[in-house]
């Protein structure tokens, strides 16, 4: 039976991470930009979650937090119902830095936009270290509460949580999916082959690109709040770039960039691989093995299968109405 | 938009009617541009008539490229006006000048590679209910009456460049001179009041530019639209241009018809580098070329 509940707790984490592909997805995968700060994403969604659910920790503990939302609590709502609304301010405030962000970069040449996110990615991350009073510094925040934790016992949460993940991600696969398939998605795919002749076709690229920025950015920020409630912990070194930005990338190059389904597969195989070396025999069990093993998947999808395990799909036309 | 207002017809255009036949549809004031230290356009002025398919030659250098960035809305220009039926279109950016009527292709075709010719076609028209990042959740069934009318135009345009047999091909896949088809393509799918097309032939054979052409000529002929072309093959400005505007260092240095400019002096000189009888001479040889070989007055004469 345990082996039940480790898969579920392995399938709550590739899980978010498939969110997190998700998004990077609609910016590179479809419109071609180039973020290489998930973790930014990640950590304001994850914080905004924290901080909007969690009560603040005993003072003698934490001498130098102030601000500690516990909204939940102090508005009457219920944490279960207070969960959708972290959900949302989560995507809320990612999608608003990234609107600013965007504002400011994506009108000039792609590499401001590699540059401006991974700055902004690490400047959230110092932020949250260092302003204490904001989120509690290094020591981070505990007791994240659980969405439905009244209803089972804490061994089954995780099982529980897995079923929600998945809702979730079902969810902004679908969304993401429809955005996509339509002529808005057909802009994004035009402007990450060529965006003078997509303005040259009449498409305010600039427009475009903030919306899918934003998307992109908000579905982040999902993915980072349900981290919060699923870890039920965060302090800033869980948003350190290998483990927040990097491996996101990796997912998607392996699973297919452009393409939503090879995205949920690249997050899957990848964080299978990066959470399976742990069983193997001790003598071969080194941790860097692990490393080793997810380089050299990329470098074998790279050469074999340019395009990932399943690349984008060519959208053939149905043959006359 | 409702799907209603979108015309089926690729090719059925009005044009007429705004201007009266006198009044030019692209005016060009005084325009200049400078590239740090490098004028590129020097207080160039021209005017295209409605309906013509006016040429647009000089050597290499000449400002013909700029001119077309400036007027499409790529790039800023230094000072100078340009008016579009009417409208002043500088400072204009470049989808801005697509929606008042002006479409461009470019020199070295800028097909979508990994969408489909047809996605490459369908991605064109204006006011698409579909591209609002919302209508898919919230109004799909907006979009797909709309989308059913321009994946017929956008056929219906395929079979006019005789491409409907790829519609389903990457553009990667594409030889040079399809993909030179595909931009014409993407610019009908526009229904715009005047196209600039920047070398249509450069780099397609001969056989293909005949068919190349001859499209552009009908297009012209069964949509009275303006076009503009910036060519260096002489024997698609000799048969598709009139009047042929001449341009060097940046500025207007004639405009004529083609046997006119042929003929001139000036042109040649800017052409070739050298005047007098030799040059005559030059003129004759140029004037009497009709055999279908590349007679390429810019780039090989220039250079010799």
């Amino acid at each position: 039976m345990d082996i039940i509940y480790f898969l579920a707790g392995f399938g709550i984490l590739a899980g978010i991470y498939g969110v997190f592909t998700l998004g990077l997805n609609v910016h590179w995968g479809y419109t071609g930009l180039f973020n290489i700060g998930v973790a930014g994403f990640f950590a304001l969604g994850a914080y905004t979650a924290a901080l909007l659910t969690t009560a603040p920790p005993s003072p003698e503990l934490f001498e130098d937090f102030v601000f500690g939302g516990n909204l939940a609590n102090t508005l009457q709502l219920g944490i279960d119902l207070w969960f959708f609304v972290a959900l949302a301010c989560a995507a809320i405030v990612s999608g608003v830095v990234a609107l600013v962000v965007g504002a400011i970069t994506l009108r000039l040449r792609d590499d401001y936009l590699a540059i401006s996110t991974l700055g902004i990615a690490e400047s959230v991350r110092l932020m949250f270290l260092n302003e204490k009073w904001l989120a509690n510094g290094s020591r981070g925040l505990s007791d994240i509460p659980k969405f439905l934790g009244d209803f089972v016992t804490p061994k089954q949460y995780d099982l529980l949580y897995f079923a929600v993940v998945i809702i979730v991600l079902a969810a902004l696969y679908f969304v993401i999916q429809r955005a996509i398939n339509s002529p808005w998605g057909r802009v994004l795919r035009a402007i990450r082959e060529d965006e003078e002749a997509t303005a040259a076709a009449g498409k305010n690229v600039f427009r475009f690109k903030l919306q899918a920025f934003i998307l992109g950015a908000a579905v982040m920020g999902i993915g980072g709040a349900l981290y919060a409630h699923g870890f039920r912990y965060v302090d800033p070194m869980v948003f350190d770039p290998l483990l927040a930005t990097f491996i996101v990338w990796v997912m998607l190059m392996v699973g297919g960039s452009g393409n939503n389904l090879g995205a949920l597969m690249g997050a899957f195989i990848v964080w299978g691989i990066w959470s399976g070396t742990q069983f193997l025999p001790p003598e071969i069990n080194n941790p860097n093995l692990r490393f080793f093993l997810i380089g050299f998947l990329l470098v074998l999808v790279i050469m074999l299968r340019p395009n990932g395990m399943i690349g984008e799909r060519r959208r053939v036309s149905e043959g006359g109405t | 938009m409702t799907s209603s207002q979108i015309d089926n017809n690729p090719i059925r255009q009005s044009t007429g009617g705004q201007t009266a036949d006198s009044q030019p549809i692209l005016e060009v004031r005084d325009l200049v541009k400078d590239f740090g230290g490098v004028r590129a356009v020097d207080h160039c002025s021209l005017d295209v008539m409605p309906g013509t398919i006016t040429g647009l030659i000089g050597p290499n250098g000449a400002g013909k490229t700029t001119l077309f960035n400036l007027i499409s809305g790529f790039h800023k220009l230094t000072a100078g006006t340009i008016t579009f039926l009417g409208k002043r279109i500088d400072g204009m950016e470049a989808h801005e000048t697509f929606h008042a009527g002006l479409v461009r292709t470019f020199q070295i075709p800028r097909e979508f590679k990994y969408m489909t010719v047809l996605e490459n076609l369908m991605l064109v028209p204006a006011n698409q209910e579909g591209e609002r990042i919302w209508a898919s959740w919230f109004t799909p069934w907006r979009i797909a009456p709309q989308e059913r009318a321009i994946e017929r135009q956008a056929l219906e345009t395929l079979e006019f460049l005789n491409l409907d047999h790829l519609k389903d091909e990457y553009a990667a896949n594409l030889s040079g001179g399809q993909k030179k088809l595909l931009e014409l393509g993407r610019t009908l799918m526009a229904k715009p009041k005047m196209i600039l097309l920047d070398e249509p032939s450069a780099g397609v054979s001969p056989a293909l530019t005949d068919l190349l052409m001859e499209d552009i000529r009908r297009t012209q002929e069964e949509t009275g639209i303006t076009i503009l072309i910036i060519e260096h093959n002489m024997r698609v400005v000799m048969s598709l241009c009139d009047p042929v505007i001449v341009l060097s260092e940046g500025r207007k240095l004639m405009e004529g018809t083609p046997e006119e400019v042929q003929r001139d002096e000036e042109v040649l000189r800017a052409y070739l580098g050298f005047s007098g009888e030799a040059s005559a001479a030059a003129g004759e040889n140029t004037a009497h070329e009709t055999a279908p070989n590349e007679a390429e007055f810019g780039e090989t004469k220039a250079g010799a």
